[in-house]
């Protein structure tokens, strides 16, 4: 088969909404673009661990500390699915991560926001991963195979962390005047990041186009934040928290929300590196991968020495045998 | 999953259960039987469980601090794990103390309002993780030690402790099985490796010595048939380590000698700080619910 | 695999659940040796659920055809050794897939 005739069957693929799967030929641009597009994906799960972990040993209460342990630890465990998915493309978990630390490829930007109290927590369950479940559904249809079933499983988790984050909210509203107020300052802090996280308007968005033909992306930007919005004014409503945007009123004649204008500046200033946390977070998982790195040699060098089969069971056996203990084992 | 409803996801109680205990709004030990067996005294039971949960809640504490810091992101899922187990057992543990010793405390009110003098912890607990050689050597340690006394108290006269030993068991041969494989791999793998969790065991072996030393309130409830004397243990701790360090090629530190204060709360630094960290924004909104 | 010492190769993860039939891929994992990646698997992918039994894999160790036998630039079918087998649909008796 000639490259013409392969792409011809990769474009009848997307036209009928079947999927690419790591083995099926596909054009570079795509290539790149799912890889890209993949990576900074599970990034931004790894990354996103920061603001919220922080929070997990001074939880106030015992519950919540376990809720949020659990949420940071399933946020893990979405990085590396996502990381496994873009390794099906032939890249390479560990040069990802480096060309993270190095400043190659990017995560969201709505991580470089700090997350200053308590109640930060509660809304970036609430606003963050409510932005990221619109940016997600879609993309459970994605065209390509390992990403859409990522994104299922990972979007199941999600909505049970973003129900979380709002319950958080909803007893802190009924609670103290100060709770009351953390929520409120919370809020008005991450509601315009959490916009920005559909990233630029469609007219300054070059690759929609393409993304959108070869099925990678189902919706375009503005079209998602309008959905956010939408979902989430009611929510506010609920909560009894006021949304810092006094340009936000029911447009009767659109059925939608109207909305102020993004800040695309500061967009634009955080997205280059520019935003409060930028260089914290980076700088945090790049002292984690190298402060852990001689605990990987160890564990390089112990199973070289250990490759034969015999070496292996006698030290299965040593382990089995102390896992038993002793006469109550 | 074409058309997604936010409202959905919010309203949908199903619970989830891969969520550690306590994720929903029951408190622990709802629907249990928490009278105090007979000829106990409800002060020494509730001490006990303070021991116990006041353990398992500052090791859960030093594993949580490697959030986003293990060194892979794998390590990431099972520090996490074996933190959430350890925090569900000082839960449950921490419940049950104010259910016998009269003061009618919850989990929180222990957790989070008593002062650095009041806990009742060993104080291999308390030490920093200084890197991943020292916090696999305590967790090697404190579980081997921790899964022998539960496996003991799986006996206890008092359902409540016996239920929750009963689960413990469970995950802490988990817990003593991954530190086993990391301290093998680690004594066993670089020169680098070796050296620090050499100095890791060496770092915590001054606080062995209390892990087997019979407390007062130990003593008295092992009399019952409630509690454990962690002395009891020691056999198995010696065989359980002897044979891990030497498949992983390490030498076995002088761990120091049992006898003396036992569980003394002190006004320590590292004890300080902890608290700083674990107790400031509950005590900062008192009275609050979260 | 990777280019650093440190580097842990890929392992392909399978698991069967208590009222499954049959092995299920359900994703990949990295790890030093086999039983770190059998662990690591209970870790990740099961939550440490009891009575799942999980077969791990080196990805190298796979080989795969093409679904779709219109590859010519790649090797024949069954020859080559596949890095990453396609991840399959989660059916419903893995618990908490």
């Amino acid at each position: 088969m000639t490259t013409v005739e392969l792409h011809e069957h990769f474009d009848r693929t997307i036209a009928h909404d079947r999927r690419i799967e790591p083995r099926d030929w596909m054009p570079d641009g795509y290539r790149k673009t799912m890889i890209r597009q993949i990576a900074q994906h599970a990034h931004s799960e790894i990354i996103g661990m920061q603001p919220e972990g922080y929070w997990i040993t001074r939880a106030p209460s015992l519950r919540r500390k376990a809720i949020l342990l659990a949420k940071v630890q399933d946020e893990a465990g979405h990085g590396m699915y996502l990381y496994c998915a873009a390794e099906t493309l032939g890249v390479d978990r560990a040069d990802l991560t480096r060309r993270l630390i190095d400043g190659q490829q990017k995560y969201s930007s709505i991580f470089n926001y700090p997350s200053l109290t308590f109640a930060d927590v509660g809304v970036i369950g609430w606003l963050v991963d409510g932005a990221a479940i619109c940016n997600q559904v879609p993309l459970c249809r994605s065209s390509f195979g390992p990403y859409a079933r990522a994104m299922i499983r990972i979007c199941k988790e999600e909505s049970f962390h973003q129900r979380q984050g709002y319950e958080l909210l909803m007893t802190m509203m009924r609670g103290t005047r100060a709770q009351r107020a953390m929520v409120q300052d919370a809020t008005n802090r991450w509601w315009w990041p959490s916009l920005m996280m559909f990233g630029p308007p469609d007219q300054d968005s070059p690759n929609t186009e393409q993304s959108m033909a070869w099925g990678i992306k189902r919706h375009t930007n503005d079209e998602l934040r309008q959905r956010f919005v939408d979902m989430t004014v009611p929510q506010a409503e609920a909560l009894g928290v006021a949304l810092p945007d006094p340009d936000l009123h029911w447009n009767d004649e659109h059925g939608h929300y109207d909305f102020g204008e993004v800040d695309w500046a500061e967009f634009k200033r955080v997205i280059r590196g520019d935003g409060p946390c930028n260089a914290e977070r980076v700088g945090n998982r790049r002292a984690a991968h190298e402060s852990g790195a001689w605990v990987r040699a160890a564990a390089v060098a112990h199973a070289a020495k250990h490759t034969s089969t015999a070496a292996s069971v006698d030290n299965q056996e040593v382990v089995h045998q102390s896992a038993q203990g002793g006469p109550h084992g | 999953m074409d058309t997604y409803d936010a409202y959905q996801a919010i309203t949908d109680v199903a619970e989830d259960q891969r969520w550690a205990f306590g994720a929903g709004f029951d408190d622990p030990l709802s629907g249990v039987d928490t009278t105090i067996p007979d000829g106990v005294v409800g002060a020494d039971l509730g001490a006990y469980c303070e021991m116990l949960g006041d353990d398992a809640l500052l090791v859960s504490h030093r594993l949580q601090q490697w959030v986003a810091h293990a060194p892979e992101l794998e390590e990431e899922a099972a520090l996490a794990n074996i933190a959430l187990d350890l925090l569900g057992q000082a839960r449950f543990l921490l419940a049950r103390a104010g259910t016998v010793d009269g003061s009618g405390r919850t989990e929180d009110d222990y957790a989070f309002q008593r002062g650095a003098a009041q806990f009742r912890h060993v104080r291999l607990v308390e030490l920093v993780d200084s890197d991943f050689g020292v916090a696999m050597a305590r967790l090697l340690v404190f579980s081997t030690w921790r899964l022998a006394v539960l496996d003991r108290l799986r006996a206890s006269r008092d359902p409540v402790l016996a239920a929750i030993a009963d689960k413990g068991v469970k995950e802490v041969t988990y817990h003593r099985e991954y530190a086993a494989q990391w301290v093998i791999r680690l004594g066993d793998g670089t020169e680098l490796s070796h050296r620090r969790v050499q100095a890791g065991l060496d770092q915590i072996a001054p606080f062995v010595g209390e892990l087997f030393t019979d407390s007062d309130v130990e003593t008295r409830l092992a009399a019952v048939g409630v509690g454990v004397r962690p002395s009891e243990t020691r056999a198995e701790f010696d065989a359980v380590l002897d044979t891990v360090l030497s498949a992983a090629t390490l030498r076995c530190p002088a761990w120091s000698a049992p006898g003396g204060a036992t569980r003394t709360a002190g006004d320590r630094d590292t004890l300080r700080r902890l608290l700083v960290e674990l107790q400031s924004v509950a005590r900062a909104h008192p009275g609050a619910t979260w | 695999m990777g280019d650093t010492p440190e580097d842990w190769p890929l392992y392909e993860v399978f698991l069967r659940g208590k009222r499954g039939l049959n092995h299920v891929h359900v994703g990949s994992l990295h790890a030093a040796d086999a039983q770190m990646a059998l662990h690591h698997a209970r870790d990740v992918y099961t939550r440490r659920n009891e009575g799942v039994s999980i077969w791990v894999v080196a990805s190298g160790d796979i080989t795969a055809s093409s679904p779709d036998e219109k590859d010519p630039f790649f090797a024949p079918s069954g020859d080559k050794v596949y890095r990453h087998p396609t991840f399959y649909a989660i059916p419903d008796n893995v618990p908490h897939m």
